[in-house]
């Protein structure tokens, strides 16, 4: 049902070292989106900040942030959902919109991951898990990744080639990417000999912390036909969890967040998988991009090594998934990643995604996993 | 409370389930089950999110689970360095009881094979500190 689109997006470039504040950074993510709009900020009804918090000193950034933007004295507060805020911050704002709260709200990614020592960095990757019962053996997001990637290995005969495969292909698009924090190409032997991380995944299987903000504007039909020259609907939105602890999982061959959430978001937008012309899905981890294929439906389980190994998910074949250089090229700035991915969609959708455009694609999947698979939030824009 | 002292590293150290460590101590791991409508839990929790019960009592571990997956870190997040390399793993004990934790140093990386037979044992750790970690069974 069209009642709610999508009529400005922007985002920075990703990069290693923002030279600025976290809302100057987030500024340059809104003013590219408000430009793209065409509105001012005596337009915004509300906003949505989202972030992971304790990388920055800024306690309650909602409020700082929307100050600089100059969007005193609507509302606003912080959405948080790790590495799916900005897609949590989306459902909010439909939400919002939808029950006719507001007729246009904002949704603000950022994370500035440089300010804060390596060796922080790494304390704060410590606490991402369970602090009571699973932090104590020393966890960290690429370890517990790594234990699904050896799962499938033995349960599907997926190997290391094939998840060398998914990093070749965001390699491929990540060099035609200018705001992507890595444009390099990869080679099968580069990735197959980089050093072990947490076996059996390796350095090329992991994305880079990266700065970066994100923003994505919402509307109620009314402004976005009257705004907008191409409204990007929201068809769908569906959201899960599954349990923190890997002790709470049924299995570790497929995240069941994506997968409830993936079936409320077909469901409400009245579509199957094969129906989807071009998806951006959460590849922290090569794994990631695998268990996506299946988690979607765009493969039955196990066989997403066939999509891989036949570039089907490359931007000419079957299903283009990530034809932006997905996290693992564009790097991951926590809190912008969801809004990153929205706005890949966006451009596709609106047929300007330039060198990386997919031939008419008219719906359009962003996957947008929190933490090992704790928070699944699935979209699904179409034009 | 003496929960402070579970694990390598612990972040917390207020918890009504702190009588784990206590167990441990004894040399015994283990989970807690609701009086009220028989749920199992692992790990333990003091209040049963099925029939809101806080009447819990407490169940050892004992016997032989299947290794599920592990993972061998190199990196690991701070404090953690000097156990170097270790490898984390989730066991399955039977009726569908998970648990999370090392695997032994002991066992050779050879050795390990998904669905290995793995029992848990507690271990001492300098400092007064306690954790468990699994074995070849």
């Amino acid at each position: 049902m069209k009642a709610v689109a999508i009529v400005g997006v922007g985002q920075t470039a990703f990069v290693r070292g923002y030279e600025g504040s976290i809302r100057e950074l987030a500024f340059d993510a809104y003013k590219e989106a408000m430009l793209d709009a065409g509105l001012k900020a005596k337009d915004i009804d509300a906003s949505i900040i989202c972030s992971a918090p304790e990388y920055d000193k800024q306690r309650t950034p909602a409020g700082t942030i929307v100050e600089y933007l100059g969007l005193n004295p609507k509302p606003t507060f912080y959405v948080e959902s790790v590495c799916s805020s900005s897609s949590s911050g989306l459902r909010v704002a439909y939400s919002l919109v939808k029950a006719g709260l507001h007729k246009t709200v904002l949704v603000l990614g950022f994370q500035k991951m440089s300010e804060i020592s390596s060796a922080d960095s790494q304390e704060r990757m410590g606490r991402g898990s369970d602090v009571m019962w699973e932090a104590p053996f020393g966890t960290m997001m690429p370890a517990y990744y790594a234990m699904h990637a050896r799962a499938h290995f033995h349960r599907y005969g997926t190997t290391e080639e094939d998840l060398a495969l998914i990093r070749m292909k965001a390699a491929t698009y990540g060099m035609i990417n200018k705001k992507a924090v890595y444009q390099k190409g990869v080679t099968l032997d580069q990735v197959l000999s980089a050093d072990v991380v947490a076996s059996p995944l390796k350095r090329f299987d992991c994305c880079a912390n990266a700065d970066g903000a994100s923003c994505v504007i919402v509307a109620h039909k009314d402004v976005a036909k009257s705004v907008s020259k191409k409204p990007i609907w929201i068809l769908g939105v569906g959201a899960a969890t599954a349990p923190i602890t890997m002790s709470g999982r049924k299995s570790l061959t497929g995240l069941t967040c994506a997968q409830a959430a993936a079936k409320e978001a077909y469901g409400m937008a009245g579509i199957k998988a094969k129906d989807v012309d071009v998806a951006e899905v959460h590849d922290c981890f090569t794994i990631a991009e695998m268990m996506a294929y299946e988690d979607l439906g765009f493969a039955k389980p196990g066989k997403g090594k066939e999509l891989i190994r036949a570039k089907e998910t490359y931007v000419d074949g079957k299903i283009p998934v990530n034809v932006d250089g997905g996290l693992l090229s564009k790097g991951h700035p926590i809190g912008a990643t969801g809004g990153s991915q929205i706005r890949t969609i966006v451009l596709q959708l609106r047929g300007e995604a330039g060198e990386m455009q997919v031939k008419d694609p008219e719906i359009g999947l962003i996957h947008n996993i929190g933490g090992v698979g704790v928070y699944g939030n699935v979209t699904i824009l179409g034009v | 409370m003496g929960f402070e002292r579970f694990g390598t590293v612990s972040f917390t150290s207020q918890t009504k389930a702190a009588p784990f460590v206590d167990l441990l101590d004894k040399g015994i791991v283990a989970g807690t089950k609701c009086k009220g409508c028989g749920a199992s839990y692992f790990p333990p929790r003091p209040d049963c999110s099925k029939c809101f019960s806080s009447n819990m009592e407490w169940t050892e571990i004992t016997g032989n689970g299947k290794l599920v997956s592990y993972s061998k870190l190199i990196y690991a997040p701070t404090g953690f360095e000097a156990d170097l390399p270790y490898s984390i793993a989730l066991v399955e004990f039977p009726n569908n009881l998970k648990v999370f934790g090392r695997l032994s140093k002991e066992i050779k990386d050879e050795e390990i094979s998904i669905g290995m037979d793995l029992n848990i044992e507690v271990v001492k750790l300098p400092n007064d500190r306690v954790t468990y970690q699994f074995k070849k069974a």
